[in-house]
């Protein structure tokens, strides 16, 4: 399968990448790793007529410590965040869900800017960087913009990246000695994108939770912070019990559309979401 | 318009002009002839278009030809050396690693990588590793043996 026809692009720098975006416009996308467009493109689902290469920007694959966050280039690749020994320490929900991403072979493509910018339903990274409280940079004609994660993920396949717009970096906030974190996801048997997939910190404090944040992934359009979870474990210890009562409440909101598709109904997703809570903080807590 | 590359396949030097939208594998296959790279789904899923870029192993159906640019490729005919079967090759034809063939050269790529990371890989790192790889014969079993083997004369 090919392709429609293109013009490529070489971009040496994000300079250049932004003036090639300001350009030709709506007619152009960039490429990181590919692994999710040329998939797209193959099937014609994505038609560009200009693709602008970010792979040759020198300078956007770095992991960075810098004191209370951690920088991590927007072109680095899933198997480097995944083998990240700082990452491990520092903020270990991003490996966690580096490491179960497809198989090694996308993990050494695929790019954690992509993943972000694609903001598929069903992708890892969204949940992860939502739990972590990540802020994301984003580079325009206009200069740079920080956007929490938090705003970041709109709708299906929608962020709030202008098309002009790239990301270059994402932020994570240090963990401190006292929070644990988890990503587990219930994959799909075929494509391994996240059915169900939760990611959580919690900070223990005179052995009760201060502070508990938890998302999910694959559950609805985009991935969002539970704040029914949330709310029920915080001020609480962190014993099966209260897991089990906290876990309940996942994906209960009102606001909420869950998906439902051939592989699970929307009930079924509900049912896997309070699983993997459980499942999660049951993890966290084993780890204190 | 056609793109100038020029790349490291099998240790040799090459200098094309290709159109953008030329997959790598079809370069590979198509531009070279090099036909032991397989392609399977062509969909990013089954892994028998696997070849060593830059010494990581990747789908070659879902790169572009232009992607590689600069890059040392390794493909399945680039690990024989003087006539000698690989030790990966080696334990693929001693522990009846395949049946068909058909994914053969992807596993062995993906296996590489694996080994050169990971010298003494559990039977668990192994599966996990070729997590990536589709065996249409289903003969997973001897494929860990034959990677297991191989580990254990590369030791040696
Ligand atoms: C077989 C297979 C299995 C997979 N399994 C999973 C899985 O289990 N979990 C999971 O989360 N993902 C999975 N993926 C997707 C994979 O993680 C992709 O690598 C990722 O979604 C996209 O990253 P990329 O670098 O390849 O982006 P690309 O495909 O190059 O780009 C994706 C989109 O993002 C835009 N873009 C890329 N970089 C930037 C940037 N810096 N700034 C702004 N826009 C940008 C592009 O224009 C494009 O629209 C899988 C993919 C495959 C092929
Ligand atoms: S042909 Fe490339 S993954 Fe199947
Ligand atoms: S040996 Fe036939 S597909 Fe693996």
């Amino acid at each position: 399968m090919y392709p429609a026809p293109f013009e490529y692009h070489r971009a040496r720098s994000v300079d250049e990448a932004i003036s090639l975006l300001s350009q030709y416009g709506s007619d152009a996308k960039l490429i990181a790793g590919g692994h999710s467009l040329l998939p797209m493109m193959k099937l014609r689902l994505a038609t560009p007529a200009h693709l602008i290469d970010i792979r040759t920007i020198d300078g956007l694959q770095y992991i960075e410590d810098k004191g209370d966050y951690i920088a991590i280039g927007a072109g680095t690749s899933h198997a480097a965040i995944e083998k990240s020994d700082l990452l491990k320490q520092k903020m270990p929900l991003l490996p966690q869900a580096a490491a179960v991403i497809g198989d090694p072979q996308v993990r050494n493509m695929g790019t954690i800017g992509g993943s972000l910018a694609h903001a598929d339903p069903a992708a890892d990274y969204p949940a992860a960087v939502l739990a972590a409280g990540a802020q994301l940079v984003a580079v325009g004609e206009d200069g740079e913009r920080v956007i929490p994660a938090e705003e970041f993920f709109v709708e299906l396949f929608q962020t709030d990246l202008d098309e002009r717009e790239i990301l270059t970096e994402i932020r994570v906030p240090v963990i401190s000695g006292n929070t644990r974190g988890a990503y587990l996801k219930f994959p799909h048997p075929a494509s391994r994108f996240a059915i169900v997939g939760c990611a959580a910190l919690v900070t223990l404090e005179n052995n009760v939770c201060s502070d508990v944040r938890v998302a999910f992934t694959g559950v609805a359009s985009t991935a969002f912070r539970d704040s029914g979870v949330e709310d029920a474990l915080r001020g609480q210890p962190l014993n099966e019990s209260t897991i089990q009562k906290a876990a309940e409440q996942a994906a209960e909101s009102d606001e909420l559309e869950i998906m439902e598709d051939n592989f699970a109904s929307e009930d079924y997703r509900r049912h896997l979401a309070k699983v993997y809570a459980k499942r999660t903080l049951m993890q966290i807590a084993s780890a204190f | 318009m056609e793109i100038p590359i020029k790349l490291t396949v099998n240790g040799e030097v090459v200098e094309r002009r290709v159109e953008p939208r030329l997959l790598l594998v079809n370069f590979l296959r198509d531009v070279l002839g090099l036909t032991g790279t397989h392609v399977g789904c062509d969909t990013s899923s089954c892994g028998a278009c696997t070849i060593l870029m830059d010494g990581k192993a990747v789908k070659s159906c879902t790169l572009l030809a232009v992607q590689a640019d600069g890059a040392e490729l390794v493909t399945v005919e680039g690990l024989a050396k003087n006539g000698e079967l690989h030790p990966i090759q080696e334990g693929f034809w001693q522990e009846h690693g395949l049946q068909c063939g058909f994914c053969t050269p992807g596993m062995i790529m993906a296996a590489y990588q694996l080994l050169e990371e990971n010298p003494n890989p559990s039977e668990e790192e192994i599966r996990h590793a070729l997590e990536g790889n589709y065996c249409r014969c289903t003969g997973y079993h001897n494929i860990v043996k034959s990677v297991q083997y191989a580990a254990k004369k590369l030791n040696r």
